[in-house]
């Protein structure tokens, strides 16, 4: 195997276990946000423009750690900076 | 229709135009659409603007754009809206637009490129210390920074600077992700997949443009009064608990 065969095979199962391991976390921690959302609001109806204003907000700073994951497997597939760099060395 | 090919995940790198260090690729002149756009529309509707009862539908459509940003922006910073609506108020719009143009063919959104997030984020970056600064002067903004001791200064630092990359790759992220999900999909099963998740897409815009803009007045908010609620802290809550009373009706 050379060292593209390697790169390329790395870097696809990296970013398959990137996304994989790493929407675990966000997707329990949005889970437990929503959950406590609906409990609040069937509480206390009144305050829904708020909870909401804040619930969308608190998704927003939970979801950017599944995006970070997701970006960095995008990097590893379609701009691979390895890759490039392999592809450089073998043209050169 | 296809302008960004699926293996480019930045539409920076569609160059139309070069010329030494000057390039003009796509972004830039998406960007320069969204803005003639969004200037050309304003004036042309703020052009004759009436206060009678009949008023035109571009008018009403700009009046309920407006107080709708004034009523958010007064929800989230508790204080007059205009003093911010400038500043948040064409975050929104920018961001909005060149979300909601991709049902366009042929048009891709400028904040599907990092350099565009970067560049919003990083006038968010620097408006925060401005308005901050303004509001309560510079002695008392830098004292934030070492509050509650000395040892929170480099913490508070790398605050700003994390969430200023995290507000720019947020939201590359995401208009990213509903571009690249549809053309994948396009090549996967094509027609009626794509067009739910473009539909998703166009939501899904719309509320990152809405996180951006409540995220950036929430840190601005953060730093012009964060003084005053200690002052405010110090009387007591008679009236928000008798508020709260009322409004819960289970207590």
């Amino acid at each position: 195997m050379d060292s593209m065969t390697l790169i390329a095979m790395v870097s696809i199962v990296t970013a398959g276990l990137c996304m994989a391991v790493g929407s675990i976390g966000p997707a329990l921690g949005e889970g437990n946000a929503v959950k406590q959302a609906l409990t609040a609001i069937a509480q206390q109806p009144d305050e829904r423009n708020s909870i909401t204003r804040t619930l969308f907000v608190g998704l927003a700073m939970i979801e950017s750690i599944a995006i970070y994951c997701f970006v960095i497997s995008m990097i590893l597939i379609f701009a691979n900076p390895f890759w490039s760099h392999a592809i450089a060395r073998a043209g050169g | 229709m296809d302008i960004l090919g699926l293996s480019k995940i930045s539409p920076d790198q569609v160059i139309l135009w070069q010329w030494h260090f000057v390039v003009i690729d796509i972004t830039l002149l998406y960007t320069w659409l969204v803005m003639i756009l969004l200037v050309g529309a304003s004036w042309l509707v703020t052009r004759r603007l009436s206060s009678d009862i009949r008023v035109s539908r571009w008018q009403s459509l700009l009046e309920v754009l407006v107080s709708a940003m004034r009523s958010q922006i007064a929800e989230v910073s508790q204080e007059d809206p205009d003093r911010y609506l400038p500043f948040i108020g064409t975050l929104f719009l920018f961001i909005g637009l060149s979300n909601v143009l991709v049902i366009v063919p042929g048009y891709v959104a400028p904040t599907a490129s990092l350099t565009t997030t970067a560049a919003l984020s990083i006038s968010v970056f620097i408006a925060v210390p401005l308005f901050g600064i303004s509001r309560q002067g510079l002695l008392n903004y830098l004292k934030e920074y070492f509050q509650p001791t000395f040892i929170f200064f480099p913490f508070h630092v790398m605050g700003e600077f994390s969430r200023t990359l995290a507000l720019a790759v947020r939201l590359f992220g995401n208009i990213m992700s509903g571009d690249k999900v549809v053309a994948i999909l396009l090549a996967v099963t094509p027609l009626f997949f794509p067009m739910i998740m473009h539909a998703l897409g166009l939501l899904i815009g719309l509320v990152q443009a809405y996180i951006f803009s409540v995220l950036a007045m929430v840190y601005i908010a953060s730093a012009t009064q964060s003084h005053e609620k200690k002052e405010r802290k110090d009387q007591p809550e008679a009236e928000d608990v008798a508020q709260d009373t009322k409004h819960n009706p289970n207590a």
